[in-house]
């Protein structure tokens, strides 16, 4: 028998994991594969409640996020192939043209 | 017992594959750690007694979004990716601040106690299978997923209107 804790520990972690991406690389694409970490972290929650209160809801929740996301990695995949054509990097921190 | 060794490994290379993704210099190996990541993800589910959303998450993320990452990935030159910083300036402090998020969750969630967490055996669930989640997906939750459709092509029509050159360029 798994307590429930343990899973909401390991998203947690993950999640922890994915925001530290998010905030030190300064490449775009592992900046967007951290998003990706940080929305399963969420899944796991989702999918470890929906079992332990005997819920469907959560496992369908589940299937819009992995919608949203799909969809997310597309547009995002699109406008990271323009900036690149645009600027010639992948580097956020070189995405600087709107600075004042 | 054998579920909690089981939940431990899952859980291991789970975190310990996140951290290489988030720390590779190379995409791609991101990309392949990744993969590993969404393969024991899917374990998790199977865990939880989720057998069709451990298929999913098997064909839509590693079949499908991962694949198109790597896909932009080799597209785009990354040959400059190994004489550069891979992390920015503060990411010392970035760190610290993560590790205090992650700390703090894990001591709130060590403390308290959870309603549902009792101690119920690991079972097969008769309201919980494939058949019910169809019919939530398509009775209880049809407006939603409807407009999870609409989602998809706009994403559809929106990557392809961006991604495409332009005719008179």
């Amino acid at each position: 028998m798994i307590p429930l804790s343990w899973y909401v520990m390991l998203s947690a972690a993950l999640f922890a994991i994915g925001v530290v991406g998010v905030l030190t690389r300064r490449n775009i694409f592992i900046i967007l594969m951290s998003i990706e970490l940080m929305l399963n972290a969420a899944n796991i929650n989702l999918i470890a409640f929906s079992h332990y209160l005997q819920s469907l809801t959560g496992q369908v929740f589940v299937i819009f996020v992995i919608t949203v996301a799909a969809a997310e990695a597309a547009v995002a995949l699109a406008i990271i192939i323009l900036i690149a054509r645009n600027r010639g990097t992948v580097y956020v921190d070189e995405f600087n043209i709107l600075k004042g | 017992m054998v579920n909690q060794l089981i939940f431990l490994y899952f859980a291991v290379v789970i975190l310990a594959s996140a951290i290489l993704t988030i720390t590779r210099k190379n995409p791609v190996h991101s990309v392949m750690f990744m993969l590993l990541l969404f393969f024991h993800i899917a374990g998790v589910f199977v865990l939880l007694n989720a057998e069709f959303l451990a298929a999913v998450q098997l064909i839509v993320y590693a079949g499908a979004i991962l694949i198109l990452y790597l896909f932009v990935v080799m597209l785009l030159n990354v040959d400059k990716e190994s004489a550069s910083a891979r992390a920015n300036k503060y990411w010392v402090w970035m760190v610290v601040f993560g590790t205090v998020i992650a700390a703090e969750i894990l001591l709130l969630v060590s403390r308290g106690t959870f309603p549902a967490n009792i101690d119920r055996p690991m079972r097969f669930a008769a309201g919980m299978g494939v058949r019910e989640l169809g019919e939530a997906l398509y009775k209880q939750y049809l407006v939603p997923f409807e407009i999870a459709s609409v989602i998809l092509l706009v994403g559809l029509i929106g990557a392809v209107t961006l991604a495409k050159k332009r005719a008179n360029e």
